[in-house]
């Protein structure tokens, strides 16, 4: 309160340029309440963009600033301009996980739209026992990824796991779920889509509840075929929820870290070394500060290219009126 | 009969996907209570009539399972305190007044939700390190001491409350913090509890943080210091792991049976643009 007074008497007695001069009239000067008012706005959302802008937006510039740097935490800082971009290009390794990341997105994306959409089309109807599957099948989402990563791992045990019981009871030999370069990665895009598919169908069954009575009842005095229906009411009017999914999906790929942390740390023979796990590789194992960084860069561009597509998208084409 | 097929192959369904989301943890909390025998068993059993509850107990000593979660409580409840402090009254502050740079804050607020911690983790550990955080509470805390998406709910239903009461409170001369903490506060209760829900939830099982951002067992989380359990009689102790799992489980799986209607909300509220 006395600062915010002060503040206004020595403003009354000093000159001012124009734009302040400006908000001081419109504030009615004289009395500290109205200042304090004028100001409060400001205090209140000062600790929650203080925080944003420590650990979020900050971050972000010091990254790209860090990547031109040869650095490794504890010696001085060394500049070697776009030295560790063009380390990075011509590695292969970054290229082999450049290619995991997204052969983990293209196998996870389409899979878990596809299963849930069928699956949401499936549980619709608002009945007791839908509801309950639903929630069973949304378990997982609020469950750490830590157990899940070690419920999947004891499952997918090569001599004493769940899978390969089943799989011999069919005379199946039993699969190295997560040994095998060549299943390591399907091993993981299994786990995920199981984790994320109840979110999917939460929010889908969401939507489907959200489309009008009206617009099927429309299609049935039409003598629709169900396909058709289908293709020309239900799959517009889930354009927005899907495209959202889908973006979603996307960038969750990019982030994955936990389940390649836990479960496979990478391997066997770096064919689940994804870009944020090589990241913290990079940053944490080997101290490669200025390359890690180089490579956070690589990652911020593919996920703001998702974020930018989205909202274009989202402002021109997926409208349904 | 053709009804008939469609019930039966309704059912069949139903039983499907209950099984593909149940039994994985069904198997969890049943190899929690078997002995190590039973566990390496061929063909496996699917239930066992002596439970081992000494296994919760092994697990607990397994590993310094009370520090981990002494850790896990205090940066939970860290967490949730403050993201109450800066919430709340930059929700309000968007909702209630028009201020010079609004649009611009408010920008900035749904920007940071396009940038995953999985991007910054980094930067932000050399920042943490720089101010000598690392390895205190107050690294696991400050990072996710506030919320975008929190920020914009609790916006949404602070601007919900008819502007009259408002006015009629501050006839009553109530100050703007009367008014934030006694009158908006309560009758936004239940987003502030969904969030606070959601916040817990997503605390309580992270990882990510406790896992980057810890150079040693000083603060280190339950999620994170329960990975130790993995090595525990040369890694084949899976009746352990599975228990101190199924321990840290708990408090969630309370939380859901509790206000699984809530939870389930605040998710498809994530969906909603």
């Amino acid at each position: 309160m006395e600062i915010a007074e002060k503040a206004v008497f020595t403003g009354m007695e000093r000159p001012r340029f124009k734009l302040k001069s400006r908000m001081k009239a419109k504030a009615d000067p004289g009395t500290g309440a109205k200042v304090w008012q004028k100001t409060l706005p400001y205090c209140m959302v000062l600790p929650a963009m203080l925080i944003f802008g420590v650990f979020v937006i900050y971050p972000v510039f010091y990254m790209v600033y860090v990547s031109f740097f040869d650095w490794n935490m504890i010696a001085d800082m060394e500049f070697i301009g776009i030295e560790n971009y063009i380390d990075m290009f011509t590695d292969k390794d970054f290229w082999l996980v450049l290619g995991n990341t997204f052969q983990f997105m293209l196998m996870m994306v389409p899979a878990s739209i596809i299963l849930s959409l069928l699956i949401a089309l499936y549980l619709k109807k608002n009945t007791r026992i839908n509801r309950w599957i639903q929630n069973i099948m949304f378990m997982p989402n609020i469950v750490s990824l830590v157990s899940i990563s070690f419920i999947w791992m004891w499952m997918m045990d090569e001599n004493r796991g769940l899978f390969n019981y089943v799989l011999s009871l069919f005379n199946i030999s039993p699969v190295n779920w997560l040994g095998d370069p060549d299943v390591a990665m399907f091993s993981l895009v299994l786990v995920n889509i199981w984790k994320s598919l109840g979110y999917y169908v939460l929010i889908i069954v969401a939507a489907l509840q959200g489309i009008p009575g009206y617009l099927y009842e429309a299609a049935a005095l039409d003598k629709s075929k169900p396909i058709t229906t289908f293709f020309k009411i239900t799959l517009p009017m889930l354009s927005p929820t899907l495209f959202f999914l889908v973006l979603t999906g996307i960038i969750g790929s990019f982030k994955t870290f936990e389940s390649v942390s836990l479960m496979t740390a990478g391997g066997p023979a770096d064919s689940t070394n994804t870009l944020v796990y090589e990241l913290y590789q990079q940053g944490f194992v080997y101290y490669n500060t200025g390359y890690a960084s180089a490579m956070g860069v690589v990652l911020m561009v593919l996920v703001g290219a998702m974020t930018l597509v989205y909202f274009t998208v989202l402002q021109k084409k997926v409208h349904y009126q | 009969m053709k009804k008939i097929a469609g019930k039966s192959i309704r059912g069949m369904v139903n039983i499907l996907l209950i099984l593909i989301f149940f039994v994985p943890f069904y198997w969890m909390a049943l190899t929690a209570i078997k002995t190590l025998g039973q566990t390496l068993q061929s063909p496996p059993v699917f239930w066992v009539s002596n439970p081992q509850f000494e296994n919760f107990i092994s697990a607990f000593h397994a590993i310094d399972f009370m520090h981990y979660l002494k850790n896990s409580v205090i940066t939970t409840i860290g967490v949730l305190a403050a993201q109450l402090i800066t919430i709340v009254p930059a929700a309000y502050a968007f909702a209630r007044y028009d201020f010079k740079g609004k649009g611009v804050l408010f920008g900035m607020v749904l920007a940071t939700t396009m940038i995953p911690a999985q991007l910054v983790f980094l930067p932000v550990f050399l920042i943490l390190s720089k101010l000598h955080l690392i390895n205190t509470y107050w690294s696991l805390i400050l990072p996710q001491a506030t919320s975008a998406f929190g920020i914009f709910m609790l916006r949404q239903s602070f601007m919900q409350v008819p502007k009259e009461l408002i006015e009629a409170a501050r006839l009553d001369k109530a100050g703007e913090l009367k008014i934030m903490f006694r009158i908006m506060l309560p009758m936004c209760r239940s987003t502030v509890a969904t969030l606070a829900l959601l916040s817990f939830i997503g605390c309580w099982n992270d990882y990510f943080w406790a896992k980057v951002l810890t150079t040693s067992d000083a603060v280190r989380t339950l999620p994170v210091g329960i990975t130790a359990l993995r090595n525990v009689d040369g890694g084949v102790a899976n009746h352990i792991v599975m228990a101190g799992n199924l321990i840290m489980l708990v408090p969630i799986l309370v939380a859901f049976v509790i206000a699984q209607k809530q939870i389930l909300k605040a998710f498809a509220y994530t969906g909603v643009k």
